[in-house]
């Protein structure tokens, strides 16, 4: 049980915790503490939800430029097109795009059908977004070194099992989709909401097999305490990176990400070919955007723990890390770099998205049961053999 | 209409005790899918289809009993409605029909043009078809791809009639206008610069895996059935029944063109498509060799109770401004009897059945719609697919809904 105590000697981010915790810290280090963490919650949220955004804009940019468009660059805000080269920048890239779809989503009216179940289909999109918000607290953006030249994460949390919290809380993400499936008490957001609970949890099982294996080299090859770590995981990969050392681990918990985030070759939960739009067919206005900015976020946050596991995290390049000397630069450096990759991952959703066909439903399940959780497993195994001999 | 019970080959969950409780579900008349107003009635085991009841005529509108009010040249502009994907086929469709019951024989030069039009307006269907089953697919890049196409020809339309979609071009006896200078060399640019793209579309999708599990053994129609059912065109076709009302009952002169018609081997989803994409390639054969064997001379007949004087001399000559008034306001004298001509359209064979008593207004004008005769083998296809299936079986047969309910 001691790795699932959660070890909150880690859990300050500015004060050097990792070494020394006040022993009894007096009201005002408390209230301090609180205050410090309700501020690098919200800058935490603050970046996870303009990556959200952002994807957005860029989703469209990116797909125009696929497919031979312009994309959006008419919309514009009075005052601000005004600004002589930012205000044309700014309309020419859709930018100003972002704000009138987040206004439209304000300012519609927010329908409540007749013959929903009124509890479930409120509480639904909250589902949807709050999990991916959480599960952010625990990703490291990024390195700094303490006084005492210890490196430290960038995180509003940091503790022992935190790759767990983000898989068990990412998860909870289905239920946003479940509930609003069920309570439209309609047929197509029933079914969309009954794809998606399938799709998840199979695909949640070789995604956690293939974590495992991870799990395993960073604890017997680094010899750190807590594997579980995402913290610990991105430090060991200060050599070679997991995605070449692991890339059958990689490429399944890639694809299973792209069925999680409920994304393009897997997005049975609202193929609008034959669901209309899926589980959330029968909202409209903010409801529909919380699920809308839940899906990027649920990208963002999906991005940060592939990038984390696989990415070689916040280290440039394979081999090459940022150096202590350097002080702040270097801390700066490393959550530049790991925002880069975030984008890049980003974009490769997007690409992904605009090229291939979708899945049928079926075809999903058996890809999950009968290719991914049989090789994720094999892989473990085989994994596990060569640690042993 | 019965609909016919589809029964599983080895019941699926059945056997297990499920009671397999159905569930009925309405895809349209306003869904994603459907392309249009159609309305399937589907019952549902889990995902599976068990059956489905096509409903048809949310578009509706009287089309034949109001050609019965119109004068010959009138209802040209009414058949740009039919199927709106491809307008020039059905005006010249009509307009051979009309000519068939009067024994009009067209300029060598209309024959040619026609043919220009006719697979021009097959691209610019096919195109839409392709588009629609990439979406169906998932695929909206396809779209795009297809589209940017489409609108270029939609832009040669627009250089020829003055309209990029209801172009209403064939006149009884000939055409509305001469084609404009230049235009055979735009549509030889174009046709140079759409089988690289082409290439692209086909590159693109066609041997993706995903899509090939999709649509691959999926809505398969053996020869035997395309038959019995009635399909034509490209989806009989895809089943590898080789017909082509040009090849068999050539029209038009299509029998000095040379081109190959396209056969699928399976009759599924995915032969559809190959056969579509392979018609293209021959139609810009068509096209080439038409604009190369282009022959001068009138467009439209010599004969003055057919086709209308000059402008010019209208607003000059007393005798044809006479005749201009008789033929606008009576029709062209057409007489006694009846005609039936199909036509083989991108959507398969467009028929016209029109009766005259004489006089310048048909008697009776029933339309032949390929694309009622594909909604109506849905019942017998969507049983036993997968819920998702249908948006691709949909796509695959490639109907418009304007022609289906007209």
């Amino acid at each position: 049980m001691d790795a699932f105590i959660l070890n909150f000697s880690n859990f300050a981010i500015l004060a050097d915790a990792a070494e020394v915790a006040p022993a009894c810290p007096t009201a005002c280090e408390f209230a301090l503490n609180i205050l410090l963490k309700v501020v690098f919650s919200l800058v935490c949220v603050v970046v996870v939800m303009s990556f959200a955004g952002l994807s957005v804009v860029a989703e469209r940019k990116v797909c125009a430029y696929i497919q031979g468009r312009y994309g959006p660059n008419r919309t514009a805000i009075p005052i601000v097109v005004a600004i002589p080269i930012l205000g044309n920048f700014l309309k020419k890239n859709g930018l100003m795009q972002l704000v009138a779809d987040g206004l439209k989503f304000l300012l519609k009216e927010d329908p409540l059908p007749a013959h929903v179940n009124k509890f479930w289909y409120m509480i639904a999109p909250v589902m949807a977004l709050s999990p991916v918000l959480i599960a952010a607290c625990v990703i490291p953006f990024g390195v700094y070194w303490t006084d005492g030249g210890v490196m430290a994460p960038l995180a509003v949390a940091n503790f022992d099992v935190s790759l767990l919290f983000a898989l068990a809380i990412g998860a909870l993400g289905v239920y946003g989709a479940i509930m609003a499936g069920w309570s439209s008490n309609s047929k197509f957001p029933y079914m969309g909401g009954m794809r998606a609970s399938a799709q998840v949890i199979s695909y949640e099982l070789a995604m956690g097999l293939s974590v495992l294996s991870v799990v395993l080299m960073v604890g017997t090859n680094a010899n750190v305490d807590s594997p579980l770590s995402m913290f610990e995981i991105g430090k060991a990969q200060s050599g070679l990176w997991f995605c070449i050392t692991q890339p059958v681990a990689a490429l399944i918990f890639l694809i299973a990400l792209f069925a999680e985030t409920n994304r393009l070759p897997f997005d049975m939960a609202e193929s609008e070919t034959d669901l209309v739009s899926g589980f959330h067919t029968e909202y409209g206005s903010f409801k529909f955007g919380l699920f809308f900015v839940g899906e990027y976020g649920h990208m963002v946050v999906g991005s940060s723990l592939f990038i984390t596991l696989f990415l070689g995290a916040w280290n440039p390049f394979p081999g090459f890390v940022w150096p202590e000397s350097w002080g702040w630069i270097s801390s700066a450096l490393s959550l530049l770099t790991f925002l880069v990759k975030i984008a890049a991952m980003l974009f490769f959703f997007i690409w992904v998205r605009w090229t291939l066909p979708r899945f049928r439903y079926d075809q999903v399940m058996r890809i999950g049961w009968k290719a991914m959780v049989p090789l994720a497993l094999l892989n473990f195994v085989a994994y596990l053999v060569f640690v042993s001999i | 209409m019965e609909t016919k019970e589809f029964t599983y080959p080895e019941p699926a969950g059945l056997a297990e005790g499920r009671i397999g409780e159905k569930m009925v579900i309405n895809l349209g008349p306003s869904h994603p899918a459907t392309h249009g107003v159609l309305r399937l009635k589907l019952e549902l085991d889990g995902d599976l289809i068990t059956r489905c009841d096509p409903m048809v005529g949310y578009l509706h509108r009287g089309q034949e009993k109001m050609a019965e009010n119109l004068t010959y040249n009138q209802f040209i502009p009414f058949t740009d409605r039919l199927d709106y994907l491809a307008p020039m086929c059905n005006n010249i469709a009509y307009a051979q029909c009309v000519e068939k019951l009067a024994g009009i024989e067209i300029t060598e030069r209309c024959k040619a043009i026609r043919v220009i039009c006719c697979e021009l307006s097959r691209m610019a269907s096919h195109l839409v078809g392709l588009a629609a089953y990439g979406m169906d697919s998932g695929s909206w890049t396809v779209f795009m791809y297809c589209y940017t196409q489409r609108e270029k020809l939609c832009t040669l339309f627009e250089q020829l009639t003055g309209a990029r979609m209801t172009s209403s071009y064939a006149r009884i006896g000939g055409l509305a206008n001469d084609l404009p200078e230049g235009w055979l060399g735009n549509v030889n640019e174009f046709a140079n610069q759409f089988l690289p793209a082409l290439d692209e579309i086909d590159s693109l999708i066609t041997r993706n895996k995903i899509f090939m599990d999709r649509a691959v053994g999926i809505g398969v129609i053996t020869p035997e059935q395309a038959m019995q059912w009635g399909l034509t065109g490209a989806n009989l076709r895809g089943s590898g029944v080789a017909t082509d009302l040009r090849k068999d009952v050539p029209y038009l002169g299509y029998d000095k063109y040379e081109f190959d018609v396209a056969i699928g081997m399976h009759g599924d989803c995915y032969d559809r498509w190959l056969v579509r994409i392979e018609e293209m390639r021959q139609s810009v054969r068509i096209v080439r060799q038409a604009i190369e064997k282009m022959p001068d001379g009138p467009v439209n007949v010599a004969d003055k109770m057919i086709s209308l004087p000059k402008k010019d001399n209208v607003l000059r000559n007393m005798e044809d401004l006479i005749n201009n008034f008789v033929l606008i306001t009576q029709g062209p004298d057409i007489p006694a009897g009846e005609a039936y001509f199909e036509a083989d359209n991108p959507k398969g064979a467009l028929g016209f059945y029109v009766m005259s008593n004489g006089g310048g207004v048909p008697y009776r004008v029933k339309v032949r719609s390929p694309s009622f005769v594909s909604l109506s083998a849905l019942q017998e296809i969507l049983p036993g697919h997968h819920m998702s299936d249908a948006a691709i079986i949909l796509g695959s047969l490639d109907f418009v809904l304007g022609e289906c309910d007209r």
